[in-house]
């Protein structure tokens, strides 16, 4: 046995790859990118970007009823895009084990929302382990391969974004080698007809009936005795919950459904007092106080759950000290004074917010500027280009989910009519649109409105990392296959007028994109530049004459990091609001106020310079630029 | 209570001497907590990993935790370290950090509410303005001001329980001088290191957080040798020589 620092993903990865695991699919979503990236590192398993949720279900359920040990990884709201083949896979079971990680983001880190996927275990009867650490990661990783093969069911195993993303120390071990069963024809189960599902149904009942009884004494639930206060907890809040309650009786649950009744209630009697620590929802705090534990043993007397803890955001030790003040007082558990905490922080002065920014030499910055001050309805979508919808890109009204820009500026349109004359437009990334824009611009099509959409095309999964997708061609084994073009997808779906821009002309870009927006028929703008990031971009940097700038701020409308509006005196450290930024206003000089270019992190992408009204904005004649297969590829 | 008046020296020294004893093992026992903070780009996951290997390879457990996504875009990074015999909450709770490494002054202001009372605050007095100063929403923050909030948060150590702030009470914070993580280089506890600066001079802005690594490396108990052992496996190979060099400065930066 070695010990190695895991991430929770990269120990799913492992877990995965000594559990003989042949077959992995994702999407890539915070927090669960990762486990794919490392599982990809290892041999034997065959990995890749499924090009949305779904699909990588689909292709996992498919090698599972190949009798392969499948895997299929997604952020909590992928579930959503997975959640049907999620249930018609609780009915056909599982004949190679199929394992599915959602990682939930309580906090919202990353996600537009806090939902909590172990009521999908519920709701599609699926069961639903939850580990607290990297170890446990691994460990019940393995152990959820090996009972979905027994009790031939999915097994659904939820991170948090703390439990993904946070490293421990992990004993690893080797591989151990499941042959692929093969295939066998077999319609009753493998088909989900009204007529066999109905009886896959009852049958699923009983599978689950088995794995609750097998829940009851199995080694993935524990209990640590301790004083007369009992805490039952799951997940990452047993890691909050045993440093802040050190003395306390732990029913630590690993599986959380189907529930472990008679153990609930053997724990339940052998405490005063019952504490339910879980993060957002009160899953498991429900089904204790369904079993009404005081009224089989006559104790404890007390249950506290979602009563003092909060049901929004992630917990921590500060939290659960602040919110159970009474029972740390009683337990006299170290820093019980929480309320000084609080004054602790508060006495913090008021700080300017750092509110995540796109990048310098970002493309889609570009595209942005062209955005701006428009009289347009823009359906936003889900990426790093989200950030447009913020002060001082403000080139985006809504984010939904993925896909959702397209489908909603046709609502809007449909609704709207003529009775507005804002242009409807939608904006979402090329991914996305690969994961799910394309249903909508068809239905766009379809039902005849004239949206405008822009498919802004950085060449890459920006927001997770730089992952691959169609539009790249490159696939997560390595292998390189087709380039699947955004604009002839376009073209095939029957939009007849599709244009390419290159942000990086920007005025130019703002320039097509009015002509087009003047025309009273659907279009799509593919906004195409390599992600600076991903290609690290790393031109000269370019440079401000103080002499020709006049403090118009134009430029800084485009929102770039590197550029900043100086004033030259009066900087006093306090605070105070300055007046937003006008744009495009040029050639209203406000004396001593110049814009700036931070050179160490100018990657000269000339965006700036474009825009400039003074032309006051340039780079050194020396400098020499990068090659230009910077300008619209991928990353070789 | 002990009662002086019933006891002769050598019993009042042999009494102290196991209270010390106990309150150094429960020490012990109390994880280490490292909190790095910086903006998205900076090192801080390199700097937090490296950290972490060094515990580990020390034979302790260890968690480490941090956010990626959303944040990586220009936003404030953080890293929180523990390290013990045995960790269980991966997050560092406020009013406990032993050691807070901040790459940038704004966030070091930030997030010194996590320092303990007893804890060292080591900053880079680098600057990197957030997009509501670069756009002029919000006014620039002097390098003063932000320099008198570190020393204020500082400035709080030691003081008696009774004065109402609750980490000197607590059982969970350090008294000075016992940690067994924390060398003794010198008594200060706000240490400004100029890495941003050292690593332009060694030609690489992005060596910011080795140079840091070089400057923690004072505090803590780790060899010297591990830590550049650690750089060789977890820097990219063309760049560990330059790696290398920036820890040598930062360490240099440090020592008295």
């Amino acid at each position: 046995m070695t010990k190695k620092l895991l991430s929770g993903d990269e120990a799913v990865a492992r877990g995965a790859w000594e559990a003989g695991c042949h077959l992995a699919a994702a999407y890539p979503g915070t927090p669960s990118t990762e486990i794919l990236e490392t599982l990809s590192t290892y041999n034997d398993v065959y990995c890749e970007w499924s090009t949305n949720e779904k699909v990588a279900l689909e292709v996992a359920l498919g090698a599972s009823i190949s009798g392969a040990r499948a895997l299929a990884a997604m952020k909590h709201v992928g579930l959503n895009v997975a959640a049907d083949p999620f249930f018609s896979a609780a009915y056909i079971g599982a004949r190679g084990g199929l394992v599915i990680i959602t990682a939930d983001d309580p906090g919202l880190h990353s996600s537009q929302n806090e939902q909590d996927n172990r009521y999908y275990g519920l709701m599609a009867r699926i069961p639903v382990i939850c580990p607290s650490d990297s170890q446990e990661a691994r460990d019940y990783t393995m152990r959820a391969f090996d009972l979905s093969e027994e009790f031939n069911i999915p097994v659904l195993m939820r991170l948090t974004t703390r439990s993904a993303h946070s490293s421990s120390v992990v004993e690893v071990g080797e591989r151990h080698d499941h042959p692929v069963k093969g295939y066998e024809k077999q319609i009753t189960r493998t088909m989900v007809l009204p007529a066999f599902a109905k009886i896959l149904h009852a049958d699923l009942e009983k599978r689950l009936d088995r794995v609750r009884e097998w829940n009851e004494k199995c080694d993935l639930n524990r209990i640590e005795a301790g004083s007369r206060l009992g805490i039952i907890t799951d997940g990452v809040a047993y890691q909050y919950a045993r440093e802040v309650f050190p003395a306390a009786s732990f029913l630590k649950l690993g599986m959380v459904w189907p529930f472990p009744v008679d153990l609930v209630r053997r724990f339940a009697a052998t405490v005063e007092e019952l504490i339910v620590i879980e993060e957002i929802d009160p899953f498991i705090e429900t089904q204790v106080r369904a079993l009404n534990p005081s009224s089989v043993t006559g104790q404890p007397s007390k249950i506290t759950g979602k009563d003092k803890l909060p049901r929004t955001d992630e917990l921590s030790p500060c939290v659960l000290r602040s919110s159970l003040e009474s029972a740390t007082a009683k337990l006299q558990t170290p820093n019980s004074e929480s309320s000084a905490l609080d004054v602790r922080r508060s006495t913090l002065p008021e700080l300017p917010k750092r509110p995540p920014a796109l990048c310098p030499g970002c493309p889609h910055t570009g595209i942005f500027w062209g955005l701006q001050k428009q009289k347009l309805i823009i359906g936003g979508d889900i990426g790093c280009y989200t950030l447009g919808g913020l002060p001082p890109h403000s080139a985006m009204d809504t984010c939904i989910d993925m896909g959702a820009s397209v489908s909603f500026a046709h609502g809007c349109d449909k609704a709207l009519g003529k009775t507005d004359p804002r242009r409807r437009v939608a904006f979402i990334g090329d991914s996305t649109f690969f994961h799910s824009g394309i249903t909508g611009l068809i239905n766009t099509v379809y039902n005849q409105s004239n949206v405008v959409t822009i498919i802004s095309d950085n060449r890459t999964t920006g927001m997770t990392g730089h992952q691959n997708h169609p539009g790249t061609g490159q696939t997560l084994m390595g292998n390189v296959g087709h380039v699947i073009k955004p604009e002839e997808i376009a073209k095939a779906c029957g939009v007849k007028n599709v244009v390419v821009v290159d942000p990086y002309k920007v005025k130019e870009t703002r320039k097509v994109m009015r002509e087009i927006l003047a025309k009273d028929e659907p279009a799509v703008i593919i906004n195409r530049r390599a992600c600076a990031l991903h290609i690290k971009l790393h031109n000269p940097p370019y440079k401000v004459d103080p002499e020709k700038c006049t403090g118009c701020k134009t430029c800084i409308t485009l929102g770039c990091p590197a550029l900043s509006w100086e004033k030259v005196q009066g900087s006093t450290g306090s605070r105070v609001q300055a007046p937003e930024p006008e744009p495009s206003t040029p050639g209203t000089p406000e004396p001593r106020s110049l814009a700036r270019i931070t050179e160490d992190i100018c990657v000269g992408c000339g965006m700036c310079a474009d825009v400039c009204p003074q032309e006051a904005i340039s780079r050194s004649a020396s400098a020499e630029l990068q090659t230009p297969k910077s300008e619209t590829g991928s990353k070789p | 209570m002990f009662d002086t008046r019933r006891s002769a020296l050598g019993v009042r020294r042999l009494a102290f001497g196991i209270r010390r004893l106990a309150f150094v093992v429960r020490r012990l026992e109390l994880p280490m907590n490292i909190m790095v903070c910086g903006v998205g780009g900076q090192g801080v996951i390199l700097f937090s990993n490296i950290i972490s290997e060094l515990a580990l390879t020390a034979g302790l457990d260890v968690k480490k935790s941090e956010v990626h996504g959303m944040a990586q875009r220009g936003g404030s990074v953080t890293s929180h370290i523990r390290f013990a015999p045995k960790v269980y909450s991966p997050l560092i709770e406020e009013g406990t950090a032993d050691i807070i490494v901040a790459f940038e002054m704004l966030e070091a202001v930030r997030f010194s509410y996590f320092l303990s009372p007893s804890g060292r605050l080591i900053y880079d007095p680098h600057r990197i303005d957030p997009l509501p100063v670069t756009t002029g929403a919000v006014e620039r923050p002097t390098d003063e001001w932000l320099e008198q909030q570190l020393a204020a948060r500082v400035g709080k150590r030691g003081l008696p329980a009774e004065n109402g702030d609750c980490t000197a009470a607590n059982p969970m914070s350090r008294s000075e001088g016992l940690s067994p993580f924390s060398a003794s280089a010198g008594d200060s506890s706000l240490i400004r290191v100029p890495a941003f600066q050292a690593a332009l001079k060694l030609g690489n802005s992005r060596v910011q957080n080795t140079v840091m690594l070089g400057a923690i490396s004072v505090y803590l108990d780790f060899p010297e040798p591990a830590y550049r052992d650690a750089i060789q496996r977890l820097v990219k190979p063309k760049v560990v020589d330059l790696n290398l060099k920036a820890f040598s400065a930062g360490r240099a930066l440090c020592k008295l």
